[in-house]
């Protein structure tokens, strides 16, 4: 079943000069259960298309429906509670810098009315899953990249979300964490379920964890598949470029080595 | 003493007159401090909103304010328009209407400039953790903007508590007025009186001022790292 369903979703930035067309006619389903991926260039419209699936940004045509319910119809009330089940991680971790790591986990669990002593125990639950129960009383300045994303996921899984959207969610990490990362998300997905959309522009990440790709290209969906099938198969040039990125920085590996 | 002048403020109840000419001094400053606060954080927040005819309204207003020198906005006010709708206006209250429309602008400018500067994904990723508007700016937004705004915000009061030495000029007596007259008074018995006073009106303008800039320092370094 499908949990998450793309209709023919348009979205067009006015700007001075020229319209932009950030997403054009786009149609696809996330299946319940897996770990999709979306991959392109920058300025291919990723980042526009997640922020469709929890309507951060509103299409200018067409409908999101997450759950069986339309998104773009629904009262600001009901979206906001659909909301807490689309989990939204990103790039910049987004942590209250004020509060420690457990408090940072409680705050929207408080937001929602949920009793500040049963916030603490649910986020120390969150916080033993991601494998951070020691950093609990540390605040995010000490805390480095890899263990601040952590934290974020923590926060998300707090509100028993039933999909997790990741906008380029590894991109400020180094390879190593980014790897930690992906097999927690990768776990998540497994133990509990969830439902995972991951944006990014790196080939690796796609090949390690998602079960199907999309590929996007100005706006457009150029090919969407299996990721085995995709990558060995490309079809359209810009999924054929982004392969040909990869190779050229094998070969490039290969070489310093050398 | 007699060669610095300084034996003149120890006369009669000369030091507790100056000590009342600063008071004036921030009692306008403060004042206007007030007004320039509840007014121009609004203003601000509007500022920030992204329409057109508000933001041409905005802009013209902040480089009046900016353009014209506060004492030409203090003839404007205190003998231009008592003089053109025939009202009576305290000299005082005119000071406090020039520096709170200043200090407005200014307060705005800052306003607007800390909320801009809040990076989108900060109200993106409060809205995905299913907060309404209303949460978004209260928890995330306005805590992050405080801190930006505080020390900026600290030093405009300082450069108002400075400036209120124009409001002589519309013949309020403050600090710097009292000086002047306890140094007319005593031109024959002590003529060096004049740096004296003017050392000491400086000393009164650098207490009521260094303990605030100390502050905005302060939480400057404080907040460096969040």
């Amino acid at each position: 079943m499908s949990i998450i369903e793309i209709n023919n979703v348009s979205k067009t930035f006015d700007a001075k000069k020229s319209n932009i067309h950030a997403l054009q006619n786009i149609t696809l389903s996330v299946e319940e259960g897996e770990i999709f991926g979306v991959i392109g260039l920058s300025g291919a419209g990723k980042s526009t298309l997640v922020r469709c699936m929890n309507l951060l940004e509103k299409p200018t045509e067409g409908e999101v429906i997450v759950d069986g319910k339309n998104l773009v119809a629904l009262p600001a009330k009901e979206l906001r509670l659909m909301r807490r089940e689309i989990g939204m991680i990103f790039q910049h971790f987004n942590l209250l810098m004020q509060r420690n790591v457990l408090d940072n986990v409680c705050f929207p669990m408080e937001i929602a009315g949920v009793r500040k002593r049963e916030a603490r125990e649910k986020a120390k639950k969150y916080l033993d899953i991601v494998g951070l129960s020691e950093k609990a009383k540390a605040y995010p300045v000490q805390l480095s990249g890899g263990q601040k994303q952590r934290v974020a996921i923590a926060r998300t899984l707090a509100s028993n979300p039933r999909i997790i959207l990741c906008d380029e969610a590894t991109s400020a990490l180094d390879p190593q964490t980014t790897g930690t990362i992906l097999s927690l998300l990768k776990q998540i997905n497994k133990d509990y379920g969830i439902t995972v959309v991951v944006i990014t522009h790196e080939m690796r990440v796609v090949e390690e964890i998602c079960d199907r790709v999309a590929v996007l290209d100005h706006g457009k969906l150029a090919e969407i598949g299996p990721v085995k099938e995709v990558f060995d198969n490309p079809k359209t040039n810009a999924a054929k470029s982004l392969l040909l990125e990869r190779k050229i920085r094998e070969l490039e590996d290969v070489a310093d080595g050398i | 003493m007699q060669n610095l002048g300084i034996d003149v403020l120890f006369k009669g109840s000369n030091m507790m007159r100056l000590l009342g000419g600063l008071w004036v001094s921030l009692r306008i400053s403060l004042i206007a401090v007030f007004f320039s606060v509840i007014l121009g954080v609004p203003l601000g927040i509007l500022m920030s909103r992204n329409s057109r005819i508000i933001r041409a309204i905005t802009r013209l207003y902040l480089e009046i304010v900016r353009i014209m020198p506060q004492m030409v906005l203090l003839f404007i006010v205190f003998f231009g328009t008592t003089r053109v709708f025939g009202w009576n206006l305290d000299a005082e209250v005119a000071s406090v209407i020039v520096f709170s429309f200043w200090g407005c602008a200014e307060m705005s400018d800052l306003v607007r400039g800390a909320l801009i500067s809040i990076p989108k994904h900060q109200y993106e990723s409060a809205k995905a953790l299913g907060m309404n508007s209303f949460a978004v700016f209260f928890f995330i937004i306005l805590p992050q903007t405080i801190r930006r705004l505080l020390p900026l915000s600290i030093n405009l009061v300082t450069r108002m508590i400075k400036t209120t030495s124009l409001v002589m000029m519309i013949g309020v007596v403050e600090v710097l007025k009292v000086g002047q007259q306890i140094i007319e008074a005593n031109r024959t018995s002590s003529p060096n009186a004049a740096f004296g006073v003017y050392g000491t009106v400086f000393l009164l303008y650098f207490i009521g001022c260094w303990p605030i800039s100390m502050l905005s320092k302060y939480l400057e370094k404080k907040w460096k790292n969040d």
